[in-house]
């Protein structure tokens, strides 16, 4: 068998492919960020916690409701993108006119308060959500046995975040969001509603957090500190793709995703931390991120 | 809160005290351990719910001693860990320290409590080394250790033929100190270790490992992690089809919190060791019935029943060594066997080990439990004496 750097190949596919199903959980919520900060200008550190709510929503709609896996896919992100909205309309709408740190305190209070809550009622080590019936079971590729509800994951992911960046830089609903928040008066003499428009991007990139959080509830436990662990590499995804860049924002998703695959396999210490020595190496060399552009 | 806690305790002091031998008055018992992250369930306020139903048990208010228990979390970081250590020794006048789970911050406490002359009672924390090279006159290693989480499952499954491993590691004192005793067990029953990979603490997604345990083709798959690492590593074990594939996932650290989460449909058949299981006789579960409404309806752990020990024997001793001073009170906890309703009779070795039997159970089939904390079958009892490791064997100072 032929072997890189000590690691039989069939192994390093998996491991890539492992990679990509974590890049694509990177990817929805770097998506989420890049679309609230690139349209609203607002550092949304509520976005793990949202996450996790989406995770909690699921488990609520099958243990209160006896609604399974897949309207929870359906309902959550709508119900957690509600919530985001009202969140907009009552507190973040007093802020968009300061600094940005205010915002980010806000949200970062927020999701601290939220987490808090959850904790306090549910504990730390998660409740059980399993993988809906039609997607168990796996198939054997040969070099690994890929289980179906993984496949499904990276798929569903790639059909969300290409849609988005589609309606957001090709449809004509793009460009107004796009124009609006480049220059809101004249927008708004163009007749269209900037503050209703705004609301709902921060619901729909609220709802794409709360997506992710159905999604990774069968595979993960649904457990209050899921984004509390994971709002931190997010972040340094946002950061090493370029603030605000959606295309930017899924493609170092995916590819960081690949990264701390490999470093997994070759120096597994090292995992938690390589995605942050990427940061600081990109953050050097170029401050804007690999695809943003300087404003 | 602490400077509040401060407060109270300095008023403590100026209302003066009747008993001379017990400092400004006050026994103070500070639980410290995991109380927002991965451990906060099997430890966290529990273990402070323990803590208050020893010292109503002990009659403390009766005998007119006064018992005050405060807590904090450590957040499961050796350096907060000590720094609430010292403020706690030194400016609110805490007299032991209770539980703290994750072994490499209980090492950090270890070492502050021998620096300040106070006593520290560890339940939480697993690492066998606070009994061996770091055993200290101030220490009492009560519920149970790696050593004895490798001889119980480690044993057990090696002699049912699993005799080829692969480790998955929780990368910090612990997971090392676990890792390091079950694989001695292994070799010395004729098994061999074909792999290791170290996860970090609080990893989300262990595919990755996981995949490299599955083309190891080792028989079994040694999860030397706990709390929420564990509950991930196994359910993630399941997806990827690795139990089906013909290997045996041994969890070597599995608290019945733990079990809880996963739900018996994923967790069914596992076998792990535990010193305390709460529908074990009379006694256990007239504990639990009192400690679920104090806890939200949770059941105790194993550890939050060895605080609840642990504080009693600890009054026990202070009522009968008549001061609060660590070491003496160490000493004479050493000297008194140990006898409560949860671990029965025990004793306490000069080497600072607890000791009390141990448990090796299965977990039921979703069919075979009749409902919620309805899930252990107990397949055999391991004598105290064979339980934890000889005391010669430890490295420790104490007892030369």
């Amino acid at each position: 068998m032929t072997e890189i750097f000590g690691v039989p190949t069939q192994a390093l596919f998996g491991q890539l492919l492992i990679g990509l199903i974590n890049g694509s959980f990177y990817a929805l919520l770097s998506l989420g960020l890049a679309v609230i900060f690139g349209l609203l200008n607002i550092i949304n550190f509520t976005h793990g916690a949202q996450y996790m709510m989406g995770a909690f929503v699921a488990w609520f709609l099958l243990n209160k409701a006896g609604l399974g896996y897949w309207w929870a896919l359906v309902i959550a992100p709508i119900a957690v993108g509600v919530f985001g909205a009202i969140i907009e309309r009552t507190m973040l709408k007093q802020l968009y006119k300061l600094d940005h740190l205010y915002g980010l305190l806000l949200t970062f209070g927020l999701a601290l308060i939220i987490q808090g809550l959850f904790r306090n009622e549910y504990g730390s080590s998660g409740l059980p959500y399993s993988i809906p019936s039609q997607l168990q079971g796996g198939q054997n590729l040969g070099f690994m046995f890929l289980p179906n509800y993984r496949a499904w994951v990276i798929v569903l992911s790639l059909v969300v975040c290409f849609s988005t960046w589609f309606v957001i830089e090709k449809t004509k609903l793009g460009s107004y969001l796009r124009a609006a928040t480049e220059n809101p008066e004249l927008v708004r003499a163009f007749g269209i509603n900037v503050p209703r428009m705004i609301t709902l991007t921060y619901g729909f990139g609220v709802g794409l957090a709360a997506l992710a959080g159905v999604m990774a509830a069968p595979i993960y436990s649904v457990n209050p500190l899921m984004g509390a662990d994971l709002i931190i590499v997010v972040f340094a995804v946002v950061v090493i793709g370029g603030m605000g860049s959606i295309m930017g924002s899924i493609l170092t998703g995916f590819g960081l995703g690949v990264v701390e695959g490999l470093t997994k396999v070759f120096y597994p210490e090292a995992s938690n931390t390589v995605i942050f020595i990427i940061m600081a190496i990109v953050l050097m060399l170029r401050p804007a991120g690999l695809f943003g552009t300087q404003r | 809160m602490l400077r509040k806690l401060g407060i109270a305790a300095a008023i403590a002091v100026a209302m003066g005290s009747a008993h001379a031998q017990i400092s400004d008055g006050v026994i103070k018992i500070g639980v410290l351990n995991d109380q927002s992250s991965l451990y906060a369930d099997l430890a966290g306020q529990g273990s402070a719910v323990a803590a208050r139903l020893a010292v109503d048990d002990f009659g403390a208010a009766k005998k007119g001693m006064k018992v005050e228990i405060i807590s904090a979390d450590h957040q499961n970081k050796p350096e907060v860990g000590s720094s609430i250590a010292r403020q706690w020794y030194d400016v609110d006048k805490v007299d032991v320290i209770v539980d703290v789970p994750t072994s490499s911050v209980a090492l950090a406490v270890n070492q502050v409590t021998r620096e300040k002359n106070k006593a520290f009672l560890v339940s939480g924390a697993a690492s066998s080394d606070l009994t061996g090279k770091a055993c200290s006159p101030n220490t009492i290693h009560w519920t149970y250790d790696t050593w004895m989480l490798a001889h119980g499952t480690g044993s057990a499954i090696v002699k049912t033929g699993g005799k080829s491993w692969f480790f998955l590691t929780a990368d910090y004192a612990f997971g090392h100190a676990l890792e390091r005793d079950t694989e001695e067990v292994v070799v010395k029953n004729g098994g061999k270790v074909l792999g290791k990979v170290r996860h970090p603490l609080n990893a989300q997604d262990f595919s990755s490992f996981l995949l490299q345990a599955q083309s190891s083709k080792a028989q079994i798959i040694g999860l030397a992690n706990a709390g929420g690492d564990t509950i991930n590593s196994i359910k993630q074990a399941a997806e990827f089809g690795i139990v089906k594939g013909g290997q045996n996932l041994a969890g070597l650290l599995v608290f019945i919190s733990d079990v809880h989460a996963l739900g018996l449909q994923t967790a069914q058949g596992l076998i792990l060791t535990e010193t305390f299981y709460w529908d074990h006789n009379d006694k256990t579960r007239a504990f639990a019935k009192r400690f679920a409404p104090q806890y939200k309806g949770n059941m105790p752990t194993m550890v939050q029943a060895g605080v609840y020990s642990a504080v009693l024997h600890y009054l026990k001793a202070v009522e009968a060594a008549k001061t609060d001073d660590g070491p003496k009170v160490i000493a004479k906890m050493k000297e008194l066997p140990t006898d409560d309703p949860l671990f029965g009779k025990g004793m306490v070795r000069k080497d600072g080990r607890k000791i009390h039997d141990a448990i090796l159970v299965e977990v039921k089939k979703p069919s075979e439990s009749k409902g919620p904390w309805d899930y252990y079958k107990i397949r055999s009892t391991i004598p105290a004496a064979q339980a934890f490791r000889p005391e010669k064997d430890g490295g420790c100072e104490l007892v030369k």
